[in-house]
């Protein structure tokens, strides 16, 4: 039986960037709030020995355990979907801090077009552009509506970038200076400039310089020590919820952290939630928690299992298209990449940050015409410095066995020679992607796992195609020894692909029947839960997710400060 | 202290100091993001440190030992590691980056028993587009391929894997990796393969704390740094700047 506790004011599920923004601006507000946490509790001292590339990347060490819990995914409806037994396309963050703790701090606003993506695009191609099987519908929020959000988690992360002309507008420029430029960037800029395109360094949450956020949290300069991405940055340089707004909150008083505490169910009456039954995964007990308000801001995937696995919200049916829950997953398209090799030029490439990069505009959302394209919205071009480490980086020409002698000379030849001019592309929904309740397998709890059923669709195919000519392009003025375009888009597959960037299943509209929240990531089937993170998604954008998952955290924040006062639904 | 040390100490209060000027450190205010400034008086330059130390210390290496494999086991996969990883004029070879200890403490560590990753069933086939499905725990599947190398080369060349010419070997190992060699209590030989791969690959680069990379020797081949403090310098620089890579080691200061 679990222990009942007594009732509190607001519990938070996931304590990451989305749970951590709730956190901060519900306790500095000074309402009481407890925030529980399958992972441990994370400061910067945890990394002195981080510059260890096979603990942390490679043996996953702050990625959740999947041995307690996994995803399955299959590439569609026909096929048995089995379970991610090993770590390989998603590194899924666990502990204070969570994805926001391994990430690499590319921090973007989506763009204008992004939020009114049907109605822009059925403006301007007419209504047969995009095939019905492509649910794109508008976010229920405008560009304008948003910004100011946006602007709160730039400050607060102190985010690091040049302003973009091409862009939305902002009400203030970043608050603090780009990151350096290194020499492949620099050749990057005079290289894409010929072109004709407008490259900007890509904004970063790295800090390139000290900077003291509106809190009163102060953070030193990212010193490019190149372990950024799997790894939590000891110096406190990189914005990570663990440095900002969770110290923040614990300063009030009013957060009770709870961690090694995994929720496994929302309870609720079928109206609204009573609270949360989670279980201590030390000691295996049971603890029932009662609350006037849910937050459930974990994972992408944790957050549409927890709705389904309690009972929360519509579940999706791809048959019909009916229901909300775990409708409109979308991932990032990557595919399209030039990497070039030189015979006789070396680059300091062991250095980097994970958000050091330049790219260009051009080709991102509708900022380039689509009348005679089979797909919608773009991609960032881009050039990146993440600093190559060397178990993970073994690039070498086409034709080179993957082992012995020749594998050795080349990959050697190659270790400070070797780099890609990528594509980060948008990823539209489909009815055929989406995500649900595995009907076999199960978590340490006994509770079902969550199936993802994905493949990238025809759009995507298109798209990478054409971004491949663009690079391509780019690549060809760099004057490399060898040049070698990935052309197609290969099948979705779980331990291969290349990023985290998982979106969508509890998305956010104008209109219950479409979506399972509100602007105020409040759910209109329960008043009192509030689903936060890029869940909230209804497509993804070619931009990194966190800017925007902290953007709706702030306007979650705001809306849950008025439910307090008023009750209801917001919108 | 040996002059390399000296010089390696030298390195790493400098780069230290760079980054205590760089990142605004010493501006003051309240610091809540850093853990680095508790590290700055680990390893304090003024500390009194022994001038001479016997010479056989220096050289004797505890972590050169045996914690899973047996002696026969510990031979086969030192040869196989050399075959994906040969010594060459690039520099040493997996034998000499002692890349088989670090297999042997791999194995033996919770990664070896697969104590992270979902092991419920059921197990199925999976398709090629889903990862892999192994009931089979990492380490008996090594154990396994090693047994199966022996085997192979038993019934193509009637000797041991470790007799056979390095042509045999590598004749036996793509075999292995095709999967033409067949199966290993129902496992491919290119399971066991891919992981060996990885495992040479990752013994050869690791932090030479893993038993691997010996004298980081790995890293210089490749002119990889290790574990350093910071380059925003040399990101900037025009020029490729070799560095005197560092360990953890160097982050202990003691």
């Amino acid at each position: 039986m679990a222990t009942k506790l007594p009732k509190v004011p607001v519990v938070i599920v996931g304590m990451g960037w989305a749970g951590g923004i709730i956190a901060s601006e519900l306790t500095k507000a000074g309402v009481k709030v407890v925030g529980i946490e399958r992972g441990k509790d994370r400061t910067t001292s945890d990394y002195l020995m981080g510059h260890d590339e096979l603990r942390y990347q490679h043996r996953t060490e702050l990625m959740q355990d999947l041995s307690k819990e996994t995803i399955t995914s299959r590439n569609n409806k026909n096929m048995t979907a089995l379970p991610m037994r090993s770590y390989g396309t998603f590194i899924v963050g666990d502990g204070v801090g969570g994805a926001g703790s391994h990430w690499n701090g590319q921090t973007y606003r989506f763009l204008p077009y992004d939020f009114e993506i049907k109605t822009l695009t059925e403006k301007k191609y007419g209504p047969n552009k995009v095939k019905p099987e492509y649910l794109i519908q508008d976010w229920g929020i405008t560009y304008d509506e948003i910004e100011p959000y946006y602007d709160k988690f730039e400050k607060m992360a102190g985010i690091s970038g040049e302003t973009v002309e091409k862009y939305g507008k902002r009400t203030n420029p970043y608050p603090t200076g780009p990151m350096v430029k290194t020499p492949i960037m620099k050749e990057f800029e005079t290289v894409t400039k010929k072109l004709g395109y407008s490259p900007y360094v890509i904004p970063s949450s790295n800090l390139s310089e000290s900077y003291k956020n509106p809190d009163g949290i102060q953070r030193g300069a990212c010193q490019y020590c190149a372990y950024c991405e799997n790894f939590g940055c000891e110096y406190g340089a990189k914005a990570d919820p663990a440095v900002t707004v969770i110290p923040v909150a614990k300063q009030t008083g009013n957060l009770d952290l709870r961690t090694h505490s995994n929720v496994i169910r929302i309870l609720n009456d079928g109206k609204k939630a009573t609270g949360v039954l989670y279980v201590n995964t030390i000691t295996g007990e049971e603890f029932e928690q009662t609350a006037d308000i849910v937050v459930v801001a974990s994972y992408v995937f944790n957050n549409v299992r927890l709705l389904l696995n309690s009972g929360l919200g519509k579940p999706y049916n791809p048959e019909t298209g009916t229901g909300v829950v775990g409708k409109n997953y979308c991932y990032q398209v990557t595919g399209g990449a030039t990497t070039l090799f030189f015979n006789d030029r070396e680059f300091n490439l062991y250095g980097g940050a994970g958000a050091l990069g330049m790219e260009i505009p051009d080709f991102t959302g509708d900022s380039f015409d689509h009348t005679h394209e089979n797909f919608i919205h773009g991609g960032c071009i881009r050039v990146t410095q993440y600093g190559n480490r060397p178990i993970a980086n073994n690039t070498v020409p086409k034709g080179t066995p993957a082992w012995g002698e020749e594998f050795k000379k080349q990959s050697i030849k190659y270790a400070n020679s070797t780099f890609p001019i990528k594509v980060q592309a948008s990823s539209m929904p489909h009815q055929d992607n989406y995500l649900d309740l595995d009907p076999t397998y199960k978590d340490a709890y006994g509770m079902p796992l969550l199936r993802m059923t994905y493949d990238y669709t025809e759009q995507d195919r298109e798209m990478v195609k054409y971004m491949s000519k663009i690079t391509k392009k780019i690549a060809k003025e760099f004057g490399a020894d060898i040049m070698e375009t990935s052309e197609e888009q290969a099948p979705f597959n779980v331990n291969k692909d290349t990023n985290t960037h998982n979106t969508g299943g509890v998305i956010m509209g104008a209109n219950p029947e479409t979506s399972a929240v509100n602007t105020y990531l409040q759910m209109w089937d329960a008043e009192n839960v509030f689903v936060a993170g890029s869940s909230a998604f209804p497509h993804n954008s070619n931009f990194n997710p966190t800017g925007t998952l902290g953007a709706l955290s702030y306007r979650a924040a705001e809306g849950i400060l008025k439910y307090i006062k008023q009750g209801g639904l917001l919108v | 202290m040996s002059i390399d040390e000296k010089k390696l100490n030298g390195v790493q209060d400098k780069t230290r100091r760079t980054f205590m000027r760089n990142s605004g450190l010493t501006v003051g205010g309240l610091i809540v993001g850093g853990a680095v400034g508790s590290l700055f008086g680990m390893k304090s330059s003024s500390k009194t440190v022994p001038t001479t130390a016997p010479v056989q210390e220096m050289a004797a290496n505890p972590n050169e030992a045996l914690m899973f494999f047996n002696q026969n086991q510990y031979q086969t996969t030192a040869a196989a590691a050399e075959r994906i990883f040969p010594k060459d004029e690039t520099g040493p070879g997996a034998k000499d980056l002692n890349v088989a200890i670090y297999i042997d403490h791999q194995l033996a560590s919770p990664w070896g028993v697969n104590a992270k990753d979902y092991m419920m069933g059921p197990f199925k086939t999976p398709d090629e587009k889903q990862g892999g499905q192994l009931r089979t725990l990492r380490k008996d599947l090594f154990l396994l391929g090693l047994n199966g190398l022996d085997d192979y080369s038993n019934k193509k060349y009637k000797k041991k894997f470790t007799e056979l010419e390095a042509k045999e070997q590598d004749e036996v190992l793509v075999d292995f990796e095709s999967g033409k060699a067949g199966n290993l209590s129902g496992v491919s030989t290119a399971a066991f393969f891919k992981m060996l791969r990885t495992l040479t690959i990752e013994g050869a680069y690791a932090d030479p704390m893993y038993g691997g990379n010996k004298d980081m020797q790995g890293w210089k081949m490749r002119k990889y740094p290790g574990a350093q403090m910071g380059y925003t310098k040399e990101i900037q620089s025009d020029k490729f700047v070799e560095l005197t890579p560092h360990s953890l080691h160097d982050h202990m200061g003691n």
